[in-house]
């Protein structure tokens, strides 16, 4: 798929150049972690970047490598794009980071975007959204619905991105159910199925009957259909193919306006190295269809906890909040500040387990 | 740390069923080696399984039929390996090892569009009493088919080596190819079949991945366990039920280390992920009693 895009596209390149190089599309590059068809995270940007063809039309070209491991593999690819002529270069995992940095320098005229990272230069921008606000709800419809008052949660790399969704949902969990204690099995990949499912079957076999997910693929939802009694959520993407039950909600990541912005920035001449992180407010997260499988009222709660956090009203993170170690972390009433959120390496109190280093 | 929220009987069940991939591929691989026959291309038969059954099944609906499928698309690609190693007298281990990078790259390719598909599977057994009994009933009578399939294989196999007169000559063949073919056997006939049963067991363990464990498909989704059965082989030395053995506790292994993580114990989560392929190292180091076969990965050429 990638090598007859790119080749295709590098054939219509040369054509262009010699008859109409005043004509030159805009070219956008897409390096993504996982298969476009991972129905998840990568799913989402694929989207994200079919959203930008047809917005543009004939005015953008884009291109995009799939399955990119991160690491310096990643250099390599995106090394090739910017050759390639693109323009700008959106590059969509943590892992990438000091990939597209190294990239970024050796090609100071093309514009780069980095997704969840927070290394930026003149170049290169950082975008991310506010997952956890999502979690929030997660962890709250959890907390109702959990029998077992056991959670299992499938965690991939112990980054803050992670930590922040594991809090978060616990805290919500906790408030509404004392009781509730959390399971953490960490996978070490964005994106295995084989990996993803065991870890879920092994939750379930310790008597977890919510399972969160922080991996792209639909592989633990399809654990917790087998198990039966068990609800997951969809991650990234609505994975509605698990309507009603197992997946009983979902965060949808919605990257297309913010593609297509950035795009028409590069358009007009006026992008600028930039640092966004939006959550349910904007509409990068997106919470999906809470289904039949949830009680009425359980719903109701969750759909008001979205709009409180979407106007502003209420953040997931308020005081009073001590880490895992007992210490205070936020007073009462204290909100948690970006620049903590974004380097959050630790606990909150009442989660079991250490972190990896 | 909580460890009495692993539950031994569910953990004992899980552990079966996360030994039969391996399982069918050790298999086959015995099969192949006690004919004479090294073929490293395991990894790249499972993973061509796992796709070939994966196609089949999500197109025809029918996970049984992905496992013929799987068991198809493993052995034709073995016998490309056949074809080299037997007719063009290629060497054994270079041609196994090109036939690992080939399947992954076949697989890859053939599973084009099948990504995030949902495939079906077979249903759990659910024997009415047998299935209910406590402890006895979640190991014994609670899983799919290919569960018992896998047994049953191990005990075919057996009586297949040690019982028959076929299994008689594949030794023979693999002991000693000049001698057999002295006798008059036809070496490079029995390796040929020997190497297609061993591609289409490792297709069906590949298929077991994709249609039962995951079940779904991705690229390189077999992650080394094509490895891991030839060295359970090498474990077995060389006898079925010792490779049963082997395969659980590959699988035990695997299966008890996510089951310390999520009952949160103190381990470095990266130690407890490099345990299973410890654990083979170490019994492969401590076992190695087993005598291979005399002929295992010599070339046999007629006039030779």
């Amino acid at each position: 798929m990638y090598r007859r895009t790119l080749l295709g596209a590098a054939a219509a390149l040369g054509l262009a150049g010699m008859a109409f190089a005043q004509d030159d599309p805009v070219k956008v590059g897409f390096v993504y972690v996982g298969p476009v068809g991972d129905g998840g995270w990568t799913y989402e940007h694929n989207k994200g970047r079919l959203a930008v063809e047809e917005h543009f039309g004939d005015a953008v070209e884009t291109v995009f490598v799939e399955s990119v491991p991160e690491g310096a593999d990643a250099e390599r690819v995106m090394t090739q794009m910017a050759l390639d002529g693109a323009d700008l270069i959106f590059t969509t995992s943590f892992g990438y980071m000091d990939a597209t940095i190294a990239t970024a320098e050796k090609f100071p005229d093309v514009k780069f975007e980095h997704a969840t990272g927070f290394k930026r230069a003149d170049n290169v921008s950082t975008y991310s959204a506010r997952f956890y606000e999502g979690r929030a709800i997660q962890g709250h419809i959890a907390g109702k619905m959990t029998e077992s008052n056991v959670i299992g949660y499938i965690g991939s790399y112990p980054i803050p991105e992670v930590i922040r969704g594991i809090n978060a949902s616990y805290l919500h969990a906790k408030a509404v159910n004392p009781d509730v204690e959390y399971r953490i099995v960490w996978v070490y990949t964005w994106f295995d199925p084989a990996q993803e499912a065991e870890a879920a079957r092994t939750l379930i076999d310790q008597g977890a009957d919510v399972i969160l997910q922080h991996t792209d693929s639909t592989a633990p939802l399809a654990a917790a259909e087998e198990a039966g009694n068990v609800i997951g959520f969809g991650q990234a993407s609505d994975m509605a193919q698990f309507s009603p039950s197992p997946r009983v909600s979902s965060i949808i990541d919605d990257w297309a306006p913010y593609y297509i912005d950035r795009v028409q920035a590069v358009i007009d001449g006026s992008w600028e190295s930039a640092d966004t992180w939006d959550g349910i407010g904007p509409g990068m997260v997106g919470i999906g269809e809470i289904t039949d499988a949830v009680p009425e009222d359980v719903r109701a709660e969750a759909l008001d906890m979205k709009e409180r956090i979407a106007a502003g009203e209420y953040h997931p993170f308020t005081g009073p909040i001590n880490r895992q170690d007992g210490s205070v972390w936020l007073a009462e009433g204290e909100t948690a500040s970006d620049e903590d959120l974004l380097g959050l390496n630790f606990y909150v109190e009442g989660i079991e387990g250490d972190i990896p280093e | 740390m909580d460890l009495s929220a692993i539950n031994p009987v569910l953990l004992v069940a899980s552990l079966i069923v996360a030994a039969t991939p391996l399982l069918f591929a050790a298999l086959g691989e015995l099969v192949v080696e006690r004919a004479g026959v090294l073929n490293l291309g395991v990894e790249g038969m499972m993973i061509t399984g796992a796709i070939c059954g994966f196609i089949v099944g999500v197109e025809s609906g029918s996970a049984y039929l992905g496992f013929l499928g799987a068991a198809a698309g493993g052995a034709l690609l073995s016998l490309i390996f056949g074809v080299l190693t037997q007719y063009l007298l290629s060497n054994q281990v270079a041609t196994g090892l090109a036939l690992t990078l080939f399947g992954l790259g076949l697989s890859a390719l053939l599973g084009q569009g099948y990504q995030g598909v949902k495939g079906p599977t077979p249903a759990r057994l659910d024997i009415p009493v047998l299935s209910d009994l406590p402890v006895v009933g979640r190991i014994v009578f609670g899983h799919d088919l290919m569960v018992y399939a896998g047994l049953a294989l191990v005990v075919a196999v057996w009586w297949l080596l040690t019982r028959s007169r076929a299994g008689l000559i594949l030794r023979a063949v693999g002991e000693n190819h000049d001698a057999a073919h002295a006798l008059g056997y036809k070496v490079v006939r029995v390796r040929l079949a020997a190497i297609a049963f061993g591609g289409a067991c490792a297709g069906i363990g590949g298929a077991y991945l994709s249609l039962v464990r995951v079940p779904q498909w991705t690229e390189g989704m077999t992650g080394g366990a094509g490895w891991i059965a030839l060295a359970i082989v090498v474990f077995a030395a060389w006898k079925p039920w010792r490779a049963l053995l082997g395969a659980w506790l590959f699988g035990g292994v695997t299966v008890l280390q996510l089951n310390l993580q999520a009952a949160g114990i103190a381990l470095p989560v990266e130690y407890l992920s490099m345990s299973p392929y410890l654990v083979t190292i170490l019994v492969l180091v401590l076992m190695s009693s087993g005598r291979a076969p005399g002929s295992l990965g010599r070339i046999f050429h007629k006039t030779g």
